[in-house]
């Protein structure tokens, strides 16, 4: 079990810099964690919160600036390093074996063993105690993983860690998926831990919870430090003010556009995951922006609306139908189109075509009898890539091969060559060039401005501000307000998705 | 991916033209391999002294055409299916199951028609059944597939009380004759089925709806369905495209043995796999041709006859073939590699 000694703290972070080709991601962060210490590491979606933890865990080295564990130079080489240096990472995404048990994960990778012979005597007591420790007497160390609960995941992970003699403890998001009640006894072993002397850095959007579990703060602004304190000293405004403090771009046009008639009308919507059915209609002319954390259910409604989630209960209208409730291809019939969060996993079929990959959703107009017009198709999406300024050799070329910011343009390409009436846009602009962005938002106007209906879901508050007509804000899986965008501010939709009050 | 964004300089310099060329070359360039293996194969036993007298002429290259007739088609199902992303384990117990209908029909004096027609909609409904399962169960298609295996090898050797059912000569048995009736037809009615099969079976896959979405399901089928392709509706077709293929297939290995063997073909659908792989069938699916299979079914058909000429044992021919799957699917990777 890990114990309090010395005075220095366990870690020192000093004018930490680090470049991705021509980006600067950190620019000379500081950051420090006292022994037995609770500190937030807070700032938004890209902040540079990240990189941060991974130079520390040494998963990504520094371009410049200093570290110091308990005093001393502290150079990982890789996470290995890292872990053999005391800093144990608890990942937003669980990294255990699911079909192994408990007992396996926690000791796998440094089986303890006598002439390659397993030997668990030993360890099985140690990691019941630690199990015990962490008020989890009732983790079997023999159950398969996969049985186990979110909660009791997490607490396997930190058994694991905790075993690894870890003095610092990196948690990121660590209740994006947990229940209230697991979330107070994952508190509960945190306060433990730091009583036993373990820093603690606590990466988290839910700023209520920061403010219940952290002793200290610190916030990231575009790579640099934008403030921090003592937790108690700060009102929960004056820290969303330090997150956000940005001026907003002048990347978005907005043309005059009137909303005309309700093209989507969603009614007492529930998806599976959903806590509670939620309400709202969308006109043409009109972009409705969803805000809210990852997880918030902002993604589940827009493929609930689609039909590739199945809807426990509610209507979806189109244009004052009634869609029967199903599949992709009648929301399709039925004139919506979505762009996919995972551009790469679910938007686009990399080794197809440009071609294939913008008129799969609408073969029709080039079908015979069942048979194809090549050429025709060809041409249509040779149109498509002019008009959309797309990147590619030619349109036979497979999309594995263009750039992040080319294929979201070639997803884009299929609602418009499907001539879809209701876009519902997850994430467009996520990790792509500035050019490819503010084309898009381009795009996003005109749409709007011919009449289309746009939904359009992002994490990232001032392009929400900039392209929407209104905002509706998501909290722990269902809508909270909605309201003309003129009305929020990125302060507002902060203390919103993290707080779940709208003031 | 992103760091591979087109640098403006070089396609500017190599202008648009020649890059469309290169794009539309790019089937071409996929088959480029199993082609070279073809020749590989035809040039060394025509250069063996031994053979090279026999082993060009029309006769012997007849035969193995005849040969090759119940692998390529079984091939040809077997095509849809992979590029598909999925695989039929079932296609050699399909095989003769419906070899062992067709015999039984023949030999209770249904007209042979009929008995065709059995074998093709009994090879149809196999598949069927292996798409309904896999679909609704939605279990993959190895799993499925492999207890189909089982399943109608069991039925066939059940409905055969284990053991060979004879027939009399029919018409059928006269679809793959070596010297075909009327002579003019210089090969058998078999082996132009299967070329007439193989044109319609590559014209489905590259020109029309059905063959793109086959496409698009291989190579992701998430994408599929975000694009309203009907993912289910369109693999169970694959699958019951397939079974008529194994179907025809069985009628065909009725024809060549006059006989229904329950026992026939076994691991022939490895046989019928690799012939696809060899053709630059990706068994993770989005990728493969019919024209690529079909070399594949020739290469290994002209190497069991070149080996057999030479005197070779059966199992230097083995030994051939399995180097053969791996140096083709190596090559693929390589070439793939350097594509990207």
């Amino acid at each position: 079990m890990p114990s309090s000694g010395s005075d220095l703290p366990a870690l020192e972070m000093r004018g930490i810099v680090k470049r991705f080709g021509a980006t600067e991601a950190l620019a000379g962060v500081d950051f420090s964690l006292a022994v037995g210490e609770v500190h937030a590491l807070l700032g938004e979606n890209g902040a540079g919160k990240s990189t941060l933890m991974k130079i520390l865990s040494g998963a990504l080295r520094p371009d410049a600036g200093e570290m110091r564990l308990s005093g001393k130079p502290y150079h990982p080489a890789d996470p290995r390093v890292g872990r053999r240096g005391g800093v144990g990472m608890i990942y937003q995404e669980l990294t255990l074996a699911s079909h192994l048990t408990v007992e396996e994960n926690i000791s796998l990778g440094r089986e303890p063993q006598l002439n390659g012979f397993l030997r668990r005597k030993d360890i099985r007591l140690k990691m019941r105690e630690t199990l015990d420790f962490l008020h989890h007497p009732e983790i079997s160390l023999d159950a398969r993983v996969a049985d186990l609960g979110m909660g009791a995941r997490q607490i396997v992970e930190i058994a694991r860690a905790i075993m690894d003699r870890s003095r610092i403890l990196v948690m990121d998001e660590p209740t994006s998926s947990l229940t209230r009640e697991d979330m107070d006894r994952l508190f509960q072993v945190i306060r433990k831990l730091r009583g036993e002397g373990v820093g603690i850095v606590y990466i988290s959007h839910f700023l209520e919870e920061v403010k219940e579990v952290a002793d200290r703060f610190t916030v990231l602004r575009d790579g640099r430090n934008s403030g921090g304190g003592m937790i108690a000293d700060a009102s929960l405004d004056e820290i969303i003010q330090l997150m956000v403090g940005r001026k907003m771009d002048a990347l978005f046009p907005r043309t005059a556009r009137t909303p005309g008639d309700v093209v989507l009308s969603v009614e007492e919507l529930k998806g599976g995951e959903m806590t509670r059915p939620i309400s709202f209609d969308v006109r043409r002319g009109e972009i409705l922006g969803l805000a809210g954390l990852v997880g918030s259910g902002r993604t589940e409604t827009l493929r609930t609306i689609f039909g590739l989630d199945a809807a426990g209960e509610g209507t979806v209208r189109f244009a004052g139908k009634a869609a029967p409730s199903g599949k992709p291809w009648v929301r399709i019939t039925a004139g919506a189109g979505l762009l996919s969060e995972d551009r790469q996993g679910e938007g686009l079929a990399l080794s197809c075509s440009l071609t294939d990959n913008m008129t799969l959703s609408r073969l029709r107009p080039y079908a015979r009898f069942g048979f194809l017009d090549g050429p025709r198709r060809r041409r249509a999406a040779a149109d498509w890539i002019d008009r959309l300024n797309i990147k590619a050799r030619a349109p036979e070329q497979a999309v594995a091969g263009l750039s992040g910011g080319n294929q979201q343009k070639v997803a884009l390409a299929r609602l418009l060559h499907q001539e879809a009436e209701v876009l519902l846009l997850d994430e467009p602009t996520r990790g792509i060039d500035v050019g490819s962005k503010s084309q898009i938002y381009e795009w996003m106007n005109r749409l709007a401005a011919e009449g289309k209906g746009l939904l359009f879901v992002s994490s990232y508050f001032p392009e929400l501000l900039g392209v929407c007509d209104r905002i509706a804000v998501f909290h722990r899986g269902t809508l909270l307000v909605v309201r003309p965008a003129a009305e929020w501010t990125e302060e507002r939709l902060m203390a919103a998705a993290t707080t779940g009050k709208a003031s | 991916m992103d760091r591979r964004a087109p640098d403006g300089g070089g396609y500017n310099r190599k202008g648009i033209l020649t890059m469309k060329r290169a794009g539309r070359l790019q089937p071409v360039l996929n088959l480029l391999a199993p082609f070279l293996g073809l020749i590989l194969v035809i040039l060394i036993f025509s250069l063996m002294p031994e053979v090279q007298s026999r082993f060009l002429r029309g006769a012997n290259l007849k035969a193995v055409a005849t040969q090759s007739v119940i692998v390529a088609l079984g091939a040809l199902g077997m095509t849809v299916v992979i590029i598909s992303g999925g695989i039929d384990l079932s296609a050699a117990s399909n095989i003769a199951l419906t070899s062992v209908i067709v015999a039984a029909g023949v030999n209770a004096g249904v007209p042979p028609v009929l008995a065709l027609l059995a074998g093709l909609v009994l090879g149809g409904l196999i598949g069927l059944a292996n798409g309904l399962l896999i679909t609704r169960l939605k279990l993959v298609p190895f799993i499925i597939t492999l207890g189909m295996m089982g399943i109608a090898r069991g039925m066939a050797k059940w409905f055969a009380h284990n053991q060979k059912i004879d027939a009399p000569l029919t018409w059928l048995n006269e679809l793959m004759a070596k010297t075909p009736r009327p002579s003019w037809l210089l090969l058998a009615p078999g082996v132009w089925l299967m070329i007439i099969l193989a044109v319609a079976m590559a014209v489905l896959l590259r020109r029309t709806v059905f063959g793109r979405h086959v496409f698009a399901i291989g190579s992701n089928e998430a994408t599929a369905r975000l694009c309203g392709v009907r993912t289910d509706r369109t693999k169970i077709l694959i699958y019951v495209l397939a079974g008529l293929f194994c179907g025809l297939s069985g009628v065909m290995e009725f024809s060549r043995l006059t006989v229904g063997d329950p026992t026939v073909a076994v691991g022939l659908e490895l046989d019928i796999i690799a012939a696809v792989v060899i053709g630059g069938g990706s068994l993770s699916g989005g990728e493969g041709s019919i024209l690529g299979s079909m070399i594949g079914v020739f290469i290994m058909s002209l190497l069991r006859n070149g080996c057999t000429m030479m005197g070779w044992p059966n199992y230097i021919q083995e030994i051939i073939i399995g180097v053969i799957i791996v140096a083709a699917v190596a090559l693929d990777r390589l070439r793939h590699r350097h594509a990207a």
